[in-house]
């Protein structure tokens, strides 16, 4: 099937095939549409850019009234290397601009610079040690100076220096970064990198102005009074800003893209409670839109029956899931439970774990708990579409799990509950406090015990659950319980940072204080393998085979019971056109965002 | 008087040290710190997270960060918000203007409703009046203000689409359209906090007034025949708010500390907000200002109250 899409892929770039065409015989080898444009987008052979971003209509600047947007959650700060929530990147994203951010496909799209970088433009270094970026030219900052590359380079300083203890260091302290000319950058990486779209990108990437933070780029960063004055170089200027409750920006008349932006004024508003913001966009229409609408889908359906607004749900790779742990929870190894030196009494046999992914019906879950915020999925990794599994399906069956637990042995006692060899099927599930987790854990509980299985539910306040605190054993990470449920978010369009999870050195122990990545401690040398296969591996349709198979291997174990995906959900008004997209801010391209009337 | 003042103001700083200790302790005993939501974000790596505990001090033990915060606050420096990363008292500045106007209003709307009414009523006790007055009372503080606050936003906003319930701190208007809808925007949370406050009032100063009003000089002065307004307010209410004092001062440090719950319904920007979300976000600097002003309020108007008692008795003394 690989040489098949090669020979396939290399007629669409010679012209002798067409792109409709290469569609049309993917979808007959069983591979979706969306997936077939991806592969083309990746190797090169079709203008991403033009396909991912809706159609713009306005034919001049200005002349829109005012945008109001709502928030539940209020901004507090407005520099993008220190916000540490999504409200503040988005807040600070209105201002700053970022090279290039992640279109609704998973695909880049360039705003400071030029084009995107690629092997074909020579962007890319063919050994993947590098990536050279192009600036646009004629950009300036909101104060009128020019935006260079000196700008750039002092971004990576900036963020690197452990003084000013930004939250985007991590992206920028293993890179180096070399002014080739005042509007060309290169990142250098130490290894070949094929995921290099993290520095200057999407959320992190945002690019503050060197001549007004050169003075702030030490241990007084927080005394920079632009932190709450942004000047950058997007389609909206700032007026005022009152940390925790209101945002305003008017329109820049000097934008670098023409046309944009449509609005006049920009407002936004934080605070209050997700429900009641819902009603403020598609019921009174006092805003325009509403982010992050976390209300149950029932009422969202009521609101949108008014007609005035709609609710828009933009797929990312947030998922719901289950783990069943590989360690055992129950012993305590120096100091540790759940320590890497143990083994689950139970979950080591594949038919417990088998039973387990079988009990757990995800239609019940879709239909009545997650609604259109929620769709079932047999898939750890969903997307973007090019790194989707075609390979895992789900089934709830409740027999199947009773034969699966009977014929490894398993036998019911007098309470009903399976035991073998002195190990009874009795588990501790917890997950975090909040309405959905604990209704699906009572769902969960009634199929398991039909099938032998006790589940003790157990649920945690979610400031302690999610916490770090290293004296509580109740966190998530510390995973002192047999079952835990919870969402992971997938940050990027790439999944290296996704999947990583499943990692051996990733585990998390007290070693490491419990902040490695691999909470489930699962370990497979071959995963591990392809892992770092993935690493090197520069050819963008093979690293997605290998993504593809971790999936399947993580899956396939039923440690990770995938549940239901977690797309975006957000409200607007009907005749607002916003630009959405799950990789990136939900304000990535507002310069883009317009009105019809 | 004057050492009175002293004697009372001493004894005030070790009852704030107190506070001050108690406070923290708990703080520092929650789990859980600002960065929580980085926790979850796998483009951030651990170490990054612990290097931003180390930079804001959150690492240092217990006892040394209390006392680094307390002599940063004598020095009259409140500290710098761990999320919004600028001075918590420039924070509190901004927020203040409109808890003030606010629940300030509230208050007045509370007291001019529970004065005239409880007085009324108690000049007249088991008439129609009275009954009606109590009945309404009863209802309006047993209803909890979420409650109200979401009915009559059901009822004026979404039904009858006549008030706005996103409150905004910065209307598009001027001159006498911008106090229109300044008007217009507040009037829910007002009145919410205003009748709920108003109706406990109104039951107090109704039973202050009755004890007062069999009182054998209130007897004496009506058979002097002097005329019922002037006994009523002369004689009677006088003398029976002294209790209706303590508790209005009391309420005072509400005005600076705003309401939580009514805030959050209509997204006022007040300093129950600011507690609230600080709170949420692990802020300890701003929680630590927050109720450290408002328990400094609270001793500051329980002496306002025991000294406006002097004023009205001329009985009490201080010695």
């Amino acid at each position: 099937m690989e040489d098949d899409l090669r020979q396939m892929i290399g007629r669409v770039q010679r012209g002798t095939l067409s792109r409709r065409g290469f569609v049309r015989r993917m979808a007959a080898l069983g591979v979706t549409a969306p997936m077939a444009t991806q592969l083309l987008a990746i190797t090169g052979a079709a203008p991403a850019a033009a396909q991912s971003v809706p159609a713009y209509r306005p034919t001049r600047r200005g002349g829109g009234g005012p945008l109001k947007i709502l928030y539940w959650q209020a901004s507090t700060l407005l520099n993008p290397h220190f916000g540490s929530g999504t409200t503040n990147q988005d807040a600070s994203r209105v201002f700053y601009e970022p090279l290039a951010g992640w279109a609704p496909d998973g695909t880049l799209h360039p705003i400071l610079a030029a084009e995107v970088p690629s092997i074909e433009n020579r962007g890319l270094a063919e050994d993947g040690r590098s990536v050279t970026w192009k600036l646009k030219r004629g950009v300036k900052w909101h104060d009128g100076q020019d935006f260079s590359a000196d700008d750039v380079v002092f971004n990576w300083e900036y963020a690197k220096s452990p003084a000013v203890a930004a939250v985007t260091s991590g992206s920028y302290r293993d890179v180096n970064v070399v002014k080739v000319d005042d509007y060309t950058v290169r990142v250098e990486f130490a290894q070949p990198t094929p995921f290099w779209a993290d520095a200057f990108v999407a959320a992190v990437g945002g690019i503050i102005p060197k001549h007004l933070f050169k003075d702030f780029a030490g241990s007084n960063a927080r005394d920079a009074p632009t932190n709450l004055r942004p000047v950058g170089t997007s389609a909206y200027k700032f007026v005022s800003f009152a940390p925790g409750d209101n945002l305003r920006a008017e329109a820049n008349p000097n934008y670098h893209v023409p046309n944009r932006p449509f609005f006049d004024t920009l407002e936004i508003k934080g605070g209050g409670d997700a429900v009641s913001a819902a009603r403020a966009v598609m019921q009174t229409g006092d805003y325009d839109y509403a982010w992050n609408m976390q209300v149950e889908d029932e009422i969202l359906k009521r609101l949108e029956a008014a007609g005035r607004g709609r609710v828009n749900i933009v797929e990312g790779g947030s998922i719901e899931f289950v783990q069943l742990n590989a360690t055992d929870p129950h012993t305590e190894v120096d100091g540790e439970r759940s320590s890497i030196r143990t083994q689950h009494p139970a979950f080591r046999d594949p038919a417990v774990r088998q039973a387990m992914a079988l009990l757990i019906d995800r239609n019940a879950l879709e239909q009545f708990i997650y609604g259109r915020g929620g769709p079932a999925t047999a898939n750890f990794l969903n997307n973007p579409p090019r790194f989707r599994s075609e390979n895992m399906r789900w089934e709830f069956s409740i027999q199947k799990a009773n034969e699966a637990l009977d014929a490894a042995g398993w036998v019911r006692g007098r309470d009903g509950i399976r035991a073998k060899d002195g190990v009874r099927l009795k588990f501790v599930y917890q997950t975090s406090v909040n309405a959905p987790r604990q209704r699906t854990q009572a769902i969960y509980k009634q199929a398991a015990q039909r099938a032998g299985i006790e589940l003790e539910l157990k649920s945690v306040t979610a400031s302690v659950f999610f916490s770090s605190d290293v004296a509580n054993p109740d966190t998530y990470t510390k995973f002192y319980a047999d079952v835990q449920m919870y969402t992971t978010t997938m940050p990027q369009a790439d999944p290296e940072r996704f999947m990583n999870q499943y990692v051996s050195w990733e585990i998390s122990s007290k070693a490491n204080n419990w902040q490695g990545r691999n909470i489930v401690r699962w370990r497979s040398e071959e995963y591990d393998r392809i892992f770092r296969e993935s690493q090197s591996e520069l050819d963008p349709v093979k690293r997605a085979a290998l993504f593809i198979r971790m999936n399947d291997m993580v899956v396939g174990s039923n440690h990770i019971i995938p549940l239901v995906r977690r797309p975006t959900v957000s409200a607007s008004l009907n005749s607002l056109r916003p630009v959405l997209s799950a990789w990136d801010s939900t304000l990535w391209l507002l310069s883009d965002w317009w009105r019809e009337t | 008087m004057t050492q009175y003042l002293l004697r009372r103001l001493m004894i005030a700083i070790p009852s704030l040290l107190g506070i001050s200790v108690i406070l923290f302790t708990v703080l520092a005993l929650a789990p859980g710190d600002p960065f929580e939501e980085l926790a979850t974000n796998p483009a951030i790596p651990p170490d990054v997270r612990a290097n931003l505990r180390a930079s804001l001090g959150m690492d240092d033990p217990v006892h040394e960060r209390y006392f680094h915060w307390l002599f940063a606050m004598l020095r009259g420096e409140w500290g710098f918000s761990f999320v919004s990363r600028i001075p918590v008292d420039q924070l509190i500045l901004q927020r203040l203007p409109t808890t003030i106007a606010v629940i300030g209003s509230s208050q007045i709307l509370a007291l001019c409703i529970a004065l005239p009414v409880g007085v009324f009523a108690a000049t007249r006790p088991y008439s129609v009046f009275d009954q009606v007055a109590n009945t309404l009372a009863f209802i309006g503080f047993s209803l909890p203000t979420f409650f109200t606050g979401l009915l009559m936003i059901l009822l004026f906003s979404i039904t009858l689409d006549w008030l706005p319930f996103v409150y905004r701190t910065n209307l598009d208007a001027t001159g006498w359209r911008w106090w229109w809808e300044q008007f217009r925007q507040s009037i829910m949370p007002i009145m919410v906090l205003g009748l709920f406050q108003g109706a406990a009032w109104t039951r107090y100063v109704r039973s202050a007034v009755l004890d007062v009003i069999r009182l054998d000089h209130v007897t004496t002065a009506r058979a002097k025949g002097l005329p019922e307004r002037r006994i009523t307010i002369r004689h009677v209410v006088r003398n029976a708010m002294i209790p209706v004092v303590t508790l209005v001062a009391l309420q005072m440090p509400a005005v600076f500390g705003g309401a939580i719950v009514t805030e959050q319904i209509f997204r006022v920007p007040g300093i129950g907000s600011l507690l609230i979300s600080a709170i949420l976000a692990n802020d300890t600097p701003v929680i630590m200002a927050v109720t450290f002003v408002i328990s400094c309020l609270v001793i500051f108007f329980n002496l306002v109250a025991d000294i406006l008692y002097g004023w009205l008795d001329p009985r009490i003394s201080y010695r």
